[in-house]
């Protein structure tokens, strides 16, 4: 039997409809899980991707030609048949589903199975084959629960905010930076956010998603004027000058890998916080049998540990290597979270 | 637990030392006297003997969690700590306990003394009702090893803040050989102690590297000696029992034998400090010759008659009972010289000699020639200066000599452990060899943190097999490796070992066909191993 998708050079490609899947060089049709920078590259002829997932899209990638579908819409393009199923990862995201003559394989982008409030909750779609990310794909990665980490931010801001010490929160500005805004009790104090994240705010905003009220920290802003304040920040703008104007700040990060100790004493915070918008091991776990697919490819991640795992539980698991990233630790960029 | 997993936590979620001070302080205040001993303890090394080997409690966490024991190995790497791995495997707690630290303690002596599967039961039946830090902390002390950012200095000034003591007062109870059940926290840290215990050395006075010698002042106010390259050591002599002290504060008594000499013939109440060296025909050996001493309880003959100890005497801390701290140096050298005077010549004790001061470019000159001497450089120290506690700069100061070089290249890479657990910190290093390439030495440190990451990346994508956690990379990279000293060891592949091997710095500018050779490497073992 042909496969419904193969691996290329530009990425995941369906020739039955002529179209890949979050391809990392330029293709003419292009299908995007959602629009962080690993997933969703510029230089496509057209992309094609969920209503929610566009306005993101349009302000990262400028005027692309670019159409959109529903949750759950059907649509034929040439010989396959696609939709587009929520994958609980950020606003917008989807898993894709491509069938061709019977067969059904579904891409799963980054998913998290945790409904955080925010993005449409992750429904698991049943297929043959699933191509599943695997980023925190070791038994070490347990997620707390939502209620134990609002408590500690909040409780780590309301005492730095006691203390007159700003609280510099980093997390990506698309996805995490919104759940930690809807997150935190804002009687605390005033919340701050950098550009980046303000934008995404701007867009979310419009299409309907609420947010609590935020300030864009400009050249202007002064510090002093909003004392106790929590600053949403990308990572990367924590370590440079930019923070610098807030005073005594105390500087956290919001991330899975700080799930290990190692990792976030390697990058030199003394505070982190464990959250993520990819499925910790239980969660992968539970979406992979959710799927009833027989055949399991994995990749961006532990993929060689977790695909001997897979296959020990009985499933035909192989590794596939994409430009996908995952959640990243590095701060110098921001891939995809 | 509770309350010393919210020490840990508190401890760990600052870098600020101040912030840490007054966490331990207030801990110190207020928890339950058998637990603020055992925090002590912890804090200074003094862990309790493993109860159950790694092996084990791997076995038995991986079947708690219903994981194959491959997965568990392959995880902790990751992680880069045992004790955290598998309190992160481990299923949530379903029961709830109240034992506090030193019950933890103690229920572990309990596990030791049973068969393995009331052992078994008893740590499955713990990490049930342990969760979070509690846990982690929990299996630390299973695996020992209590590295939480918290020196020994840092911890005593916590004490001294807690209890209205001094802090060097402090300091000197808390050396010495006790543990948590030859002593209480009474006896350790607040009874009147007048009769201190004897085995006790001083805390060592340690040198600063020197970096600027136009700022010391004139020569006439120092003294200058060879920076021997043994073991510092304290040689205590009370009430008729001798000991000595490494300056890791480990008690290495056993290990060195002929020094029981002294103890016959220097008085009762006398503290030396000086360095061990192993040595022969008038001169020290390499610190190779030492180091099969310190690996174990007690010295075999053949390694007494090859490579004998004697106690390079620096500084005299204890005469008669008297503690000579507080007088200048130039007095305890002098009482020093007296002590020795006379004594028989075959006493494995000597005066380390002091070396003539009469301008700075007679001092570097001397330096220059240090290896020959066997030594690693200079120290210099000032004639008025007391014996102060710790790493206190301004008085005393270590000229090293310039370390020696080569530029290798990389062939093997791994992650480190802790802290580096993502990174690839560990390297191992190759000269040129023909065609080939011979290794001959592993270097951790000496990159920035950004220098690791950015070889992580390349190893990464260059692993050519995987040994394990071991990555080969093609021989491209190259590096300059500083090291104080070489020898012939017919136990290396290279036919050489050095000492303190680390990188100096990435040498982006040279391509592997430019790297050093065996020949090189040779070279500079004929002229100064």
């Amino acid at each position: 039997m042909e496969d419904v998708l193969s691996f290329t050079d530009a990425g995941l490609y369906c020739a039955a409809g002529d179209f890949h899947i979050d391809p990392w060089r330029p293709v003419p049709r292009a299908l995007i899980t959602h629009g962080h920078a690993d997933h969703a590259r510029p230089g496509m002829g057209a992309y094609l991707c969920t209503a929610p997932a566009a306005p993101v899209i349009r302000l990262r990638l400028g005027d692309v030609t670019l159409e959109t579908i529903a949750y759950g819409e059907a649509r034929q393009i040439g010989g396959a048949r696609v939709s587009f199923h929520p994958a609980g990862h950020v606003p917008g995201s989807a898993q894709i589903r491509v069938e061709v003559a019977g067969q059904v394989w579904v891409v799963s982008g980054d998913y998290k199975v945790v409904d955080d409030g925010l993005s449409e909750p992750f429904a698991p779609v049943r297929c043959h084959t699933f191509i599943s990310e695997c980023t925190f794909g070791l038994p070490v990665f347990t997620w707390p629960d939502a209620a134990t980490l609002k408590a500690q931010i909040d409780g780590w801001w309301a005492a730095n905010a006691a203390q007159g010490r700003a609280s510099l929160l980093g997390a990506y500005s698309l996805g995490k930076a919104q759940r930690l805004l809807t997150m935190v009790n804002r009687n605390i104090g005033p919340i701050l956010t950098h550009g980046a994240v303000e934008n995404t705010n701007a867009v979310l905003r419009a299409q309907g998603v609420a947010l609590p009220p935020t300030l864009r920290v400009t050249a202007e802003t002064d510090a002093r004027a909003h004392p106790g304040a929590l600053v949403i920040a990308p990572p990367s703008a924590l370590s440079g000058p930019w923070a610098r104007r807030f005073g005594p700040a105390e500087t956290a990060f919001a991330s899975g890998w700080m799930a290990i100790h190692g990792i976030r004493r390697r990058r030199g915070t003394e505070r982190g916080f464990v959250i993520s918008d990819h499925a910790d091991w239980a969660g992968l776990n539970a979406a992979i049998a959710a799927t009833g697919a027989e055949r399991i490819y994995v990749t961006h991640g532990y993929t060689a540990v977790f695909r001997r795992w897979l296959e020990e539980q009985g499933y035909d698991a192989r590794i596939v290597r994409t430009g996908w990233e995952g959640e990243s630790l590095d701060t110098a960029e921001e891939a995809g979270t | 637990m509770k309350r010393f997993a919210a020490l840990f936590a508190a401890l760990d979620a600052t870098g600020s030392t101040t912030a840490k001070t007054a966490a331990l302080a207030a801990y110190f205040r207020e928890a339950p006297p058998e637990d603020r001993l055992w925090t002590v303890a912890l804090f200074s090394g003094r862990r309790p003997r493993r109860a159950i080997t790694a092996t084990r409690l791997r076995d038995w966490a991986a079947e708690a969690a219903g994981l194959p024991l491959w997965l568990v190995e392959e995880s902790y790497p990751v992680v880069g700590d045992l004790a955290e791995t598998l309190s992160l495997i481990l299923p949530p707690p379903t029961r709830s306990a109240e034992n506090r630290l030193a019950g933890w303690i103690a229920e572990l002596r309990r596990l030791s003394t049973l068969d393995e599967e009331a052992r078994r039961a008893g740590i499955l039946a713990a990490w049930d009702s342990l969760g979070g830090t509690e846990r982690f902390l929990f299996n630390k002390l299973l695996t020992g090893g209590f590295r939480v950012g918290v020196s020994q200095k840092l911890m005593t000034r916590a004490l001294a803040q807690a209890t209205g003591q001094d802090e060097a007062a402090l300091t000197h109870r808390l050396m010495g050989g006790w543990t948590p059940d030859t002593t209480t926290w009474q006896a350790l840290i607040t009874a009147p102690d007048p009769a201190a215990d004897l085995s006790r050395p001083y805390p060592f006075c340690l040198a600063s590297p020197l970096d600027d010698i136009a700022a010391l002042g004139p020569v006439s106010d120092w003294a200058a000696e060879w920076k021997w390259d043994g073991i510092r050591a304290q040689f205590v002599l009370r009430g008729g029992n001798w000991f000595l002290w490494s300056r890791g504060e480990d008690l290495v008594t056993d290990r060195f034998p002929e020094l029981a000499q002294l103890a016959d013939r220097l008085p009762q109440g006398t503290v030396i400090d000086g360095e061990v060296l192993a040595w022969a025909d008038g001169a020290p050996l390499p610190f190779a010759r030492l180091q099969p001493r310190l690996g174990r309880k007690s010295v075999p003959k053949k390694l007494l008659a090859e490579a004998p100890a004697l106690l390079m005497a620096y500084d005299l801390l204890e005469d008669a009972g008297q503690d000579l701290r507080g007088a200048p140096l130039s007095q305890r050298r002098a009482q020093l010289a007296r002590l020795l005077d006379g004594l028989p010549e075959d006493t494995p004790l000597r005066l380390s000699p002091q070396l003539p001061a009469t301008d700075w470019p007679a001092l570097a000159a001397a330096r220059e020639t240090a290896r020959e001497n066997g030594a690693e450089g200079l120290m210099l120290k000032r004639l008025a200066s007391a014996y102060g506690i710790g790493r206190k700069r301004g008085d005393w100061w270590k000229w090293k000599v310039d370390p020696l070089t080569i530029d290798a290249v990389m062939i093997y890479a791994q992650a480190g452990h802790g802290r580096r657990a993502t990174l690839f910190t560990d390297y191992t290093f190759a000269v040129r060899d023909g065609d080939g390439f011979t290794p001959f030495t592993k270097a951790y440190s000496g990159l920035t943190d950004a220098e690791f990451a950015e070889v992580t990346r390349w190893v990464r994508a260059h692993t050519l097999q995987r040994f394990g956690p071991v990555r080969q990379v093609p021989p491209e990279l190259v590096f300059e490796i500083a090291f104080e000293g070489i020898q012939a060891s017919p136990r290396h592949k290279s036919g050489i070992a050095l000492r303190f091997p680390r990188i100096l710095r990435w040498r982006r500018d040279k391509p592997a066909a430019e790297a050093d050779t065996l020949g090189t490497l040779r070279e500079i073992l004929r002229q100064h191993g």
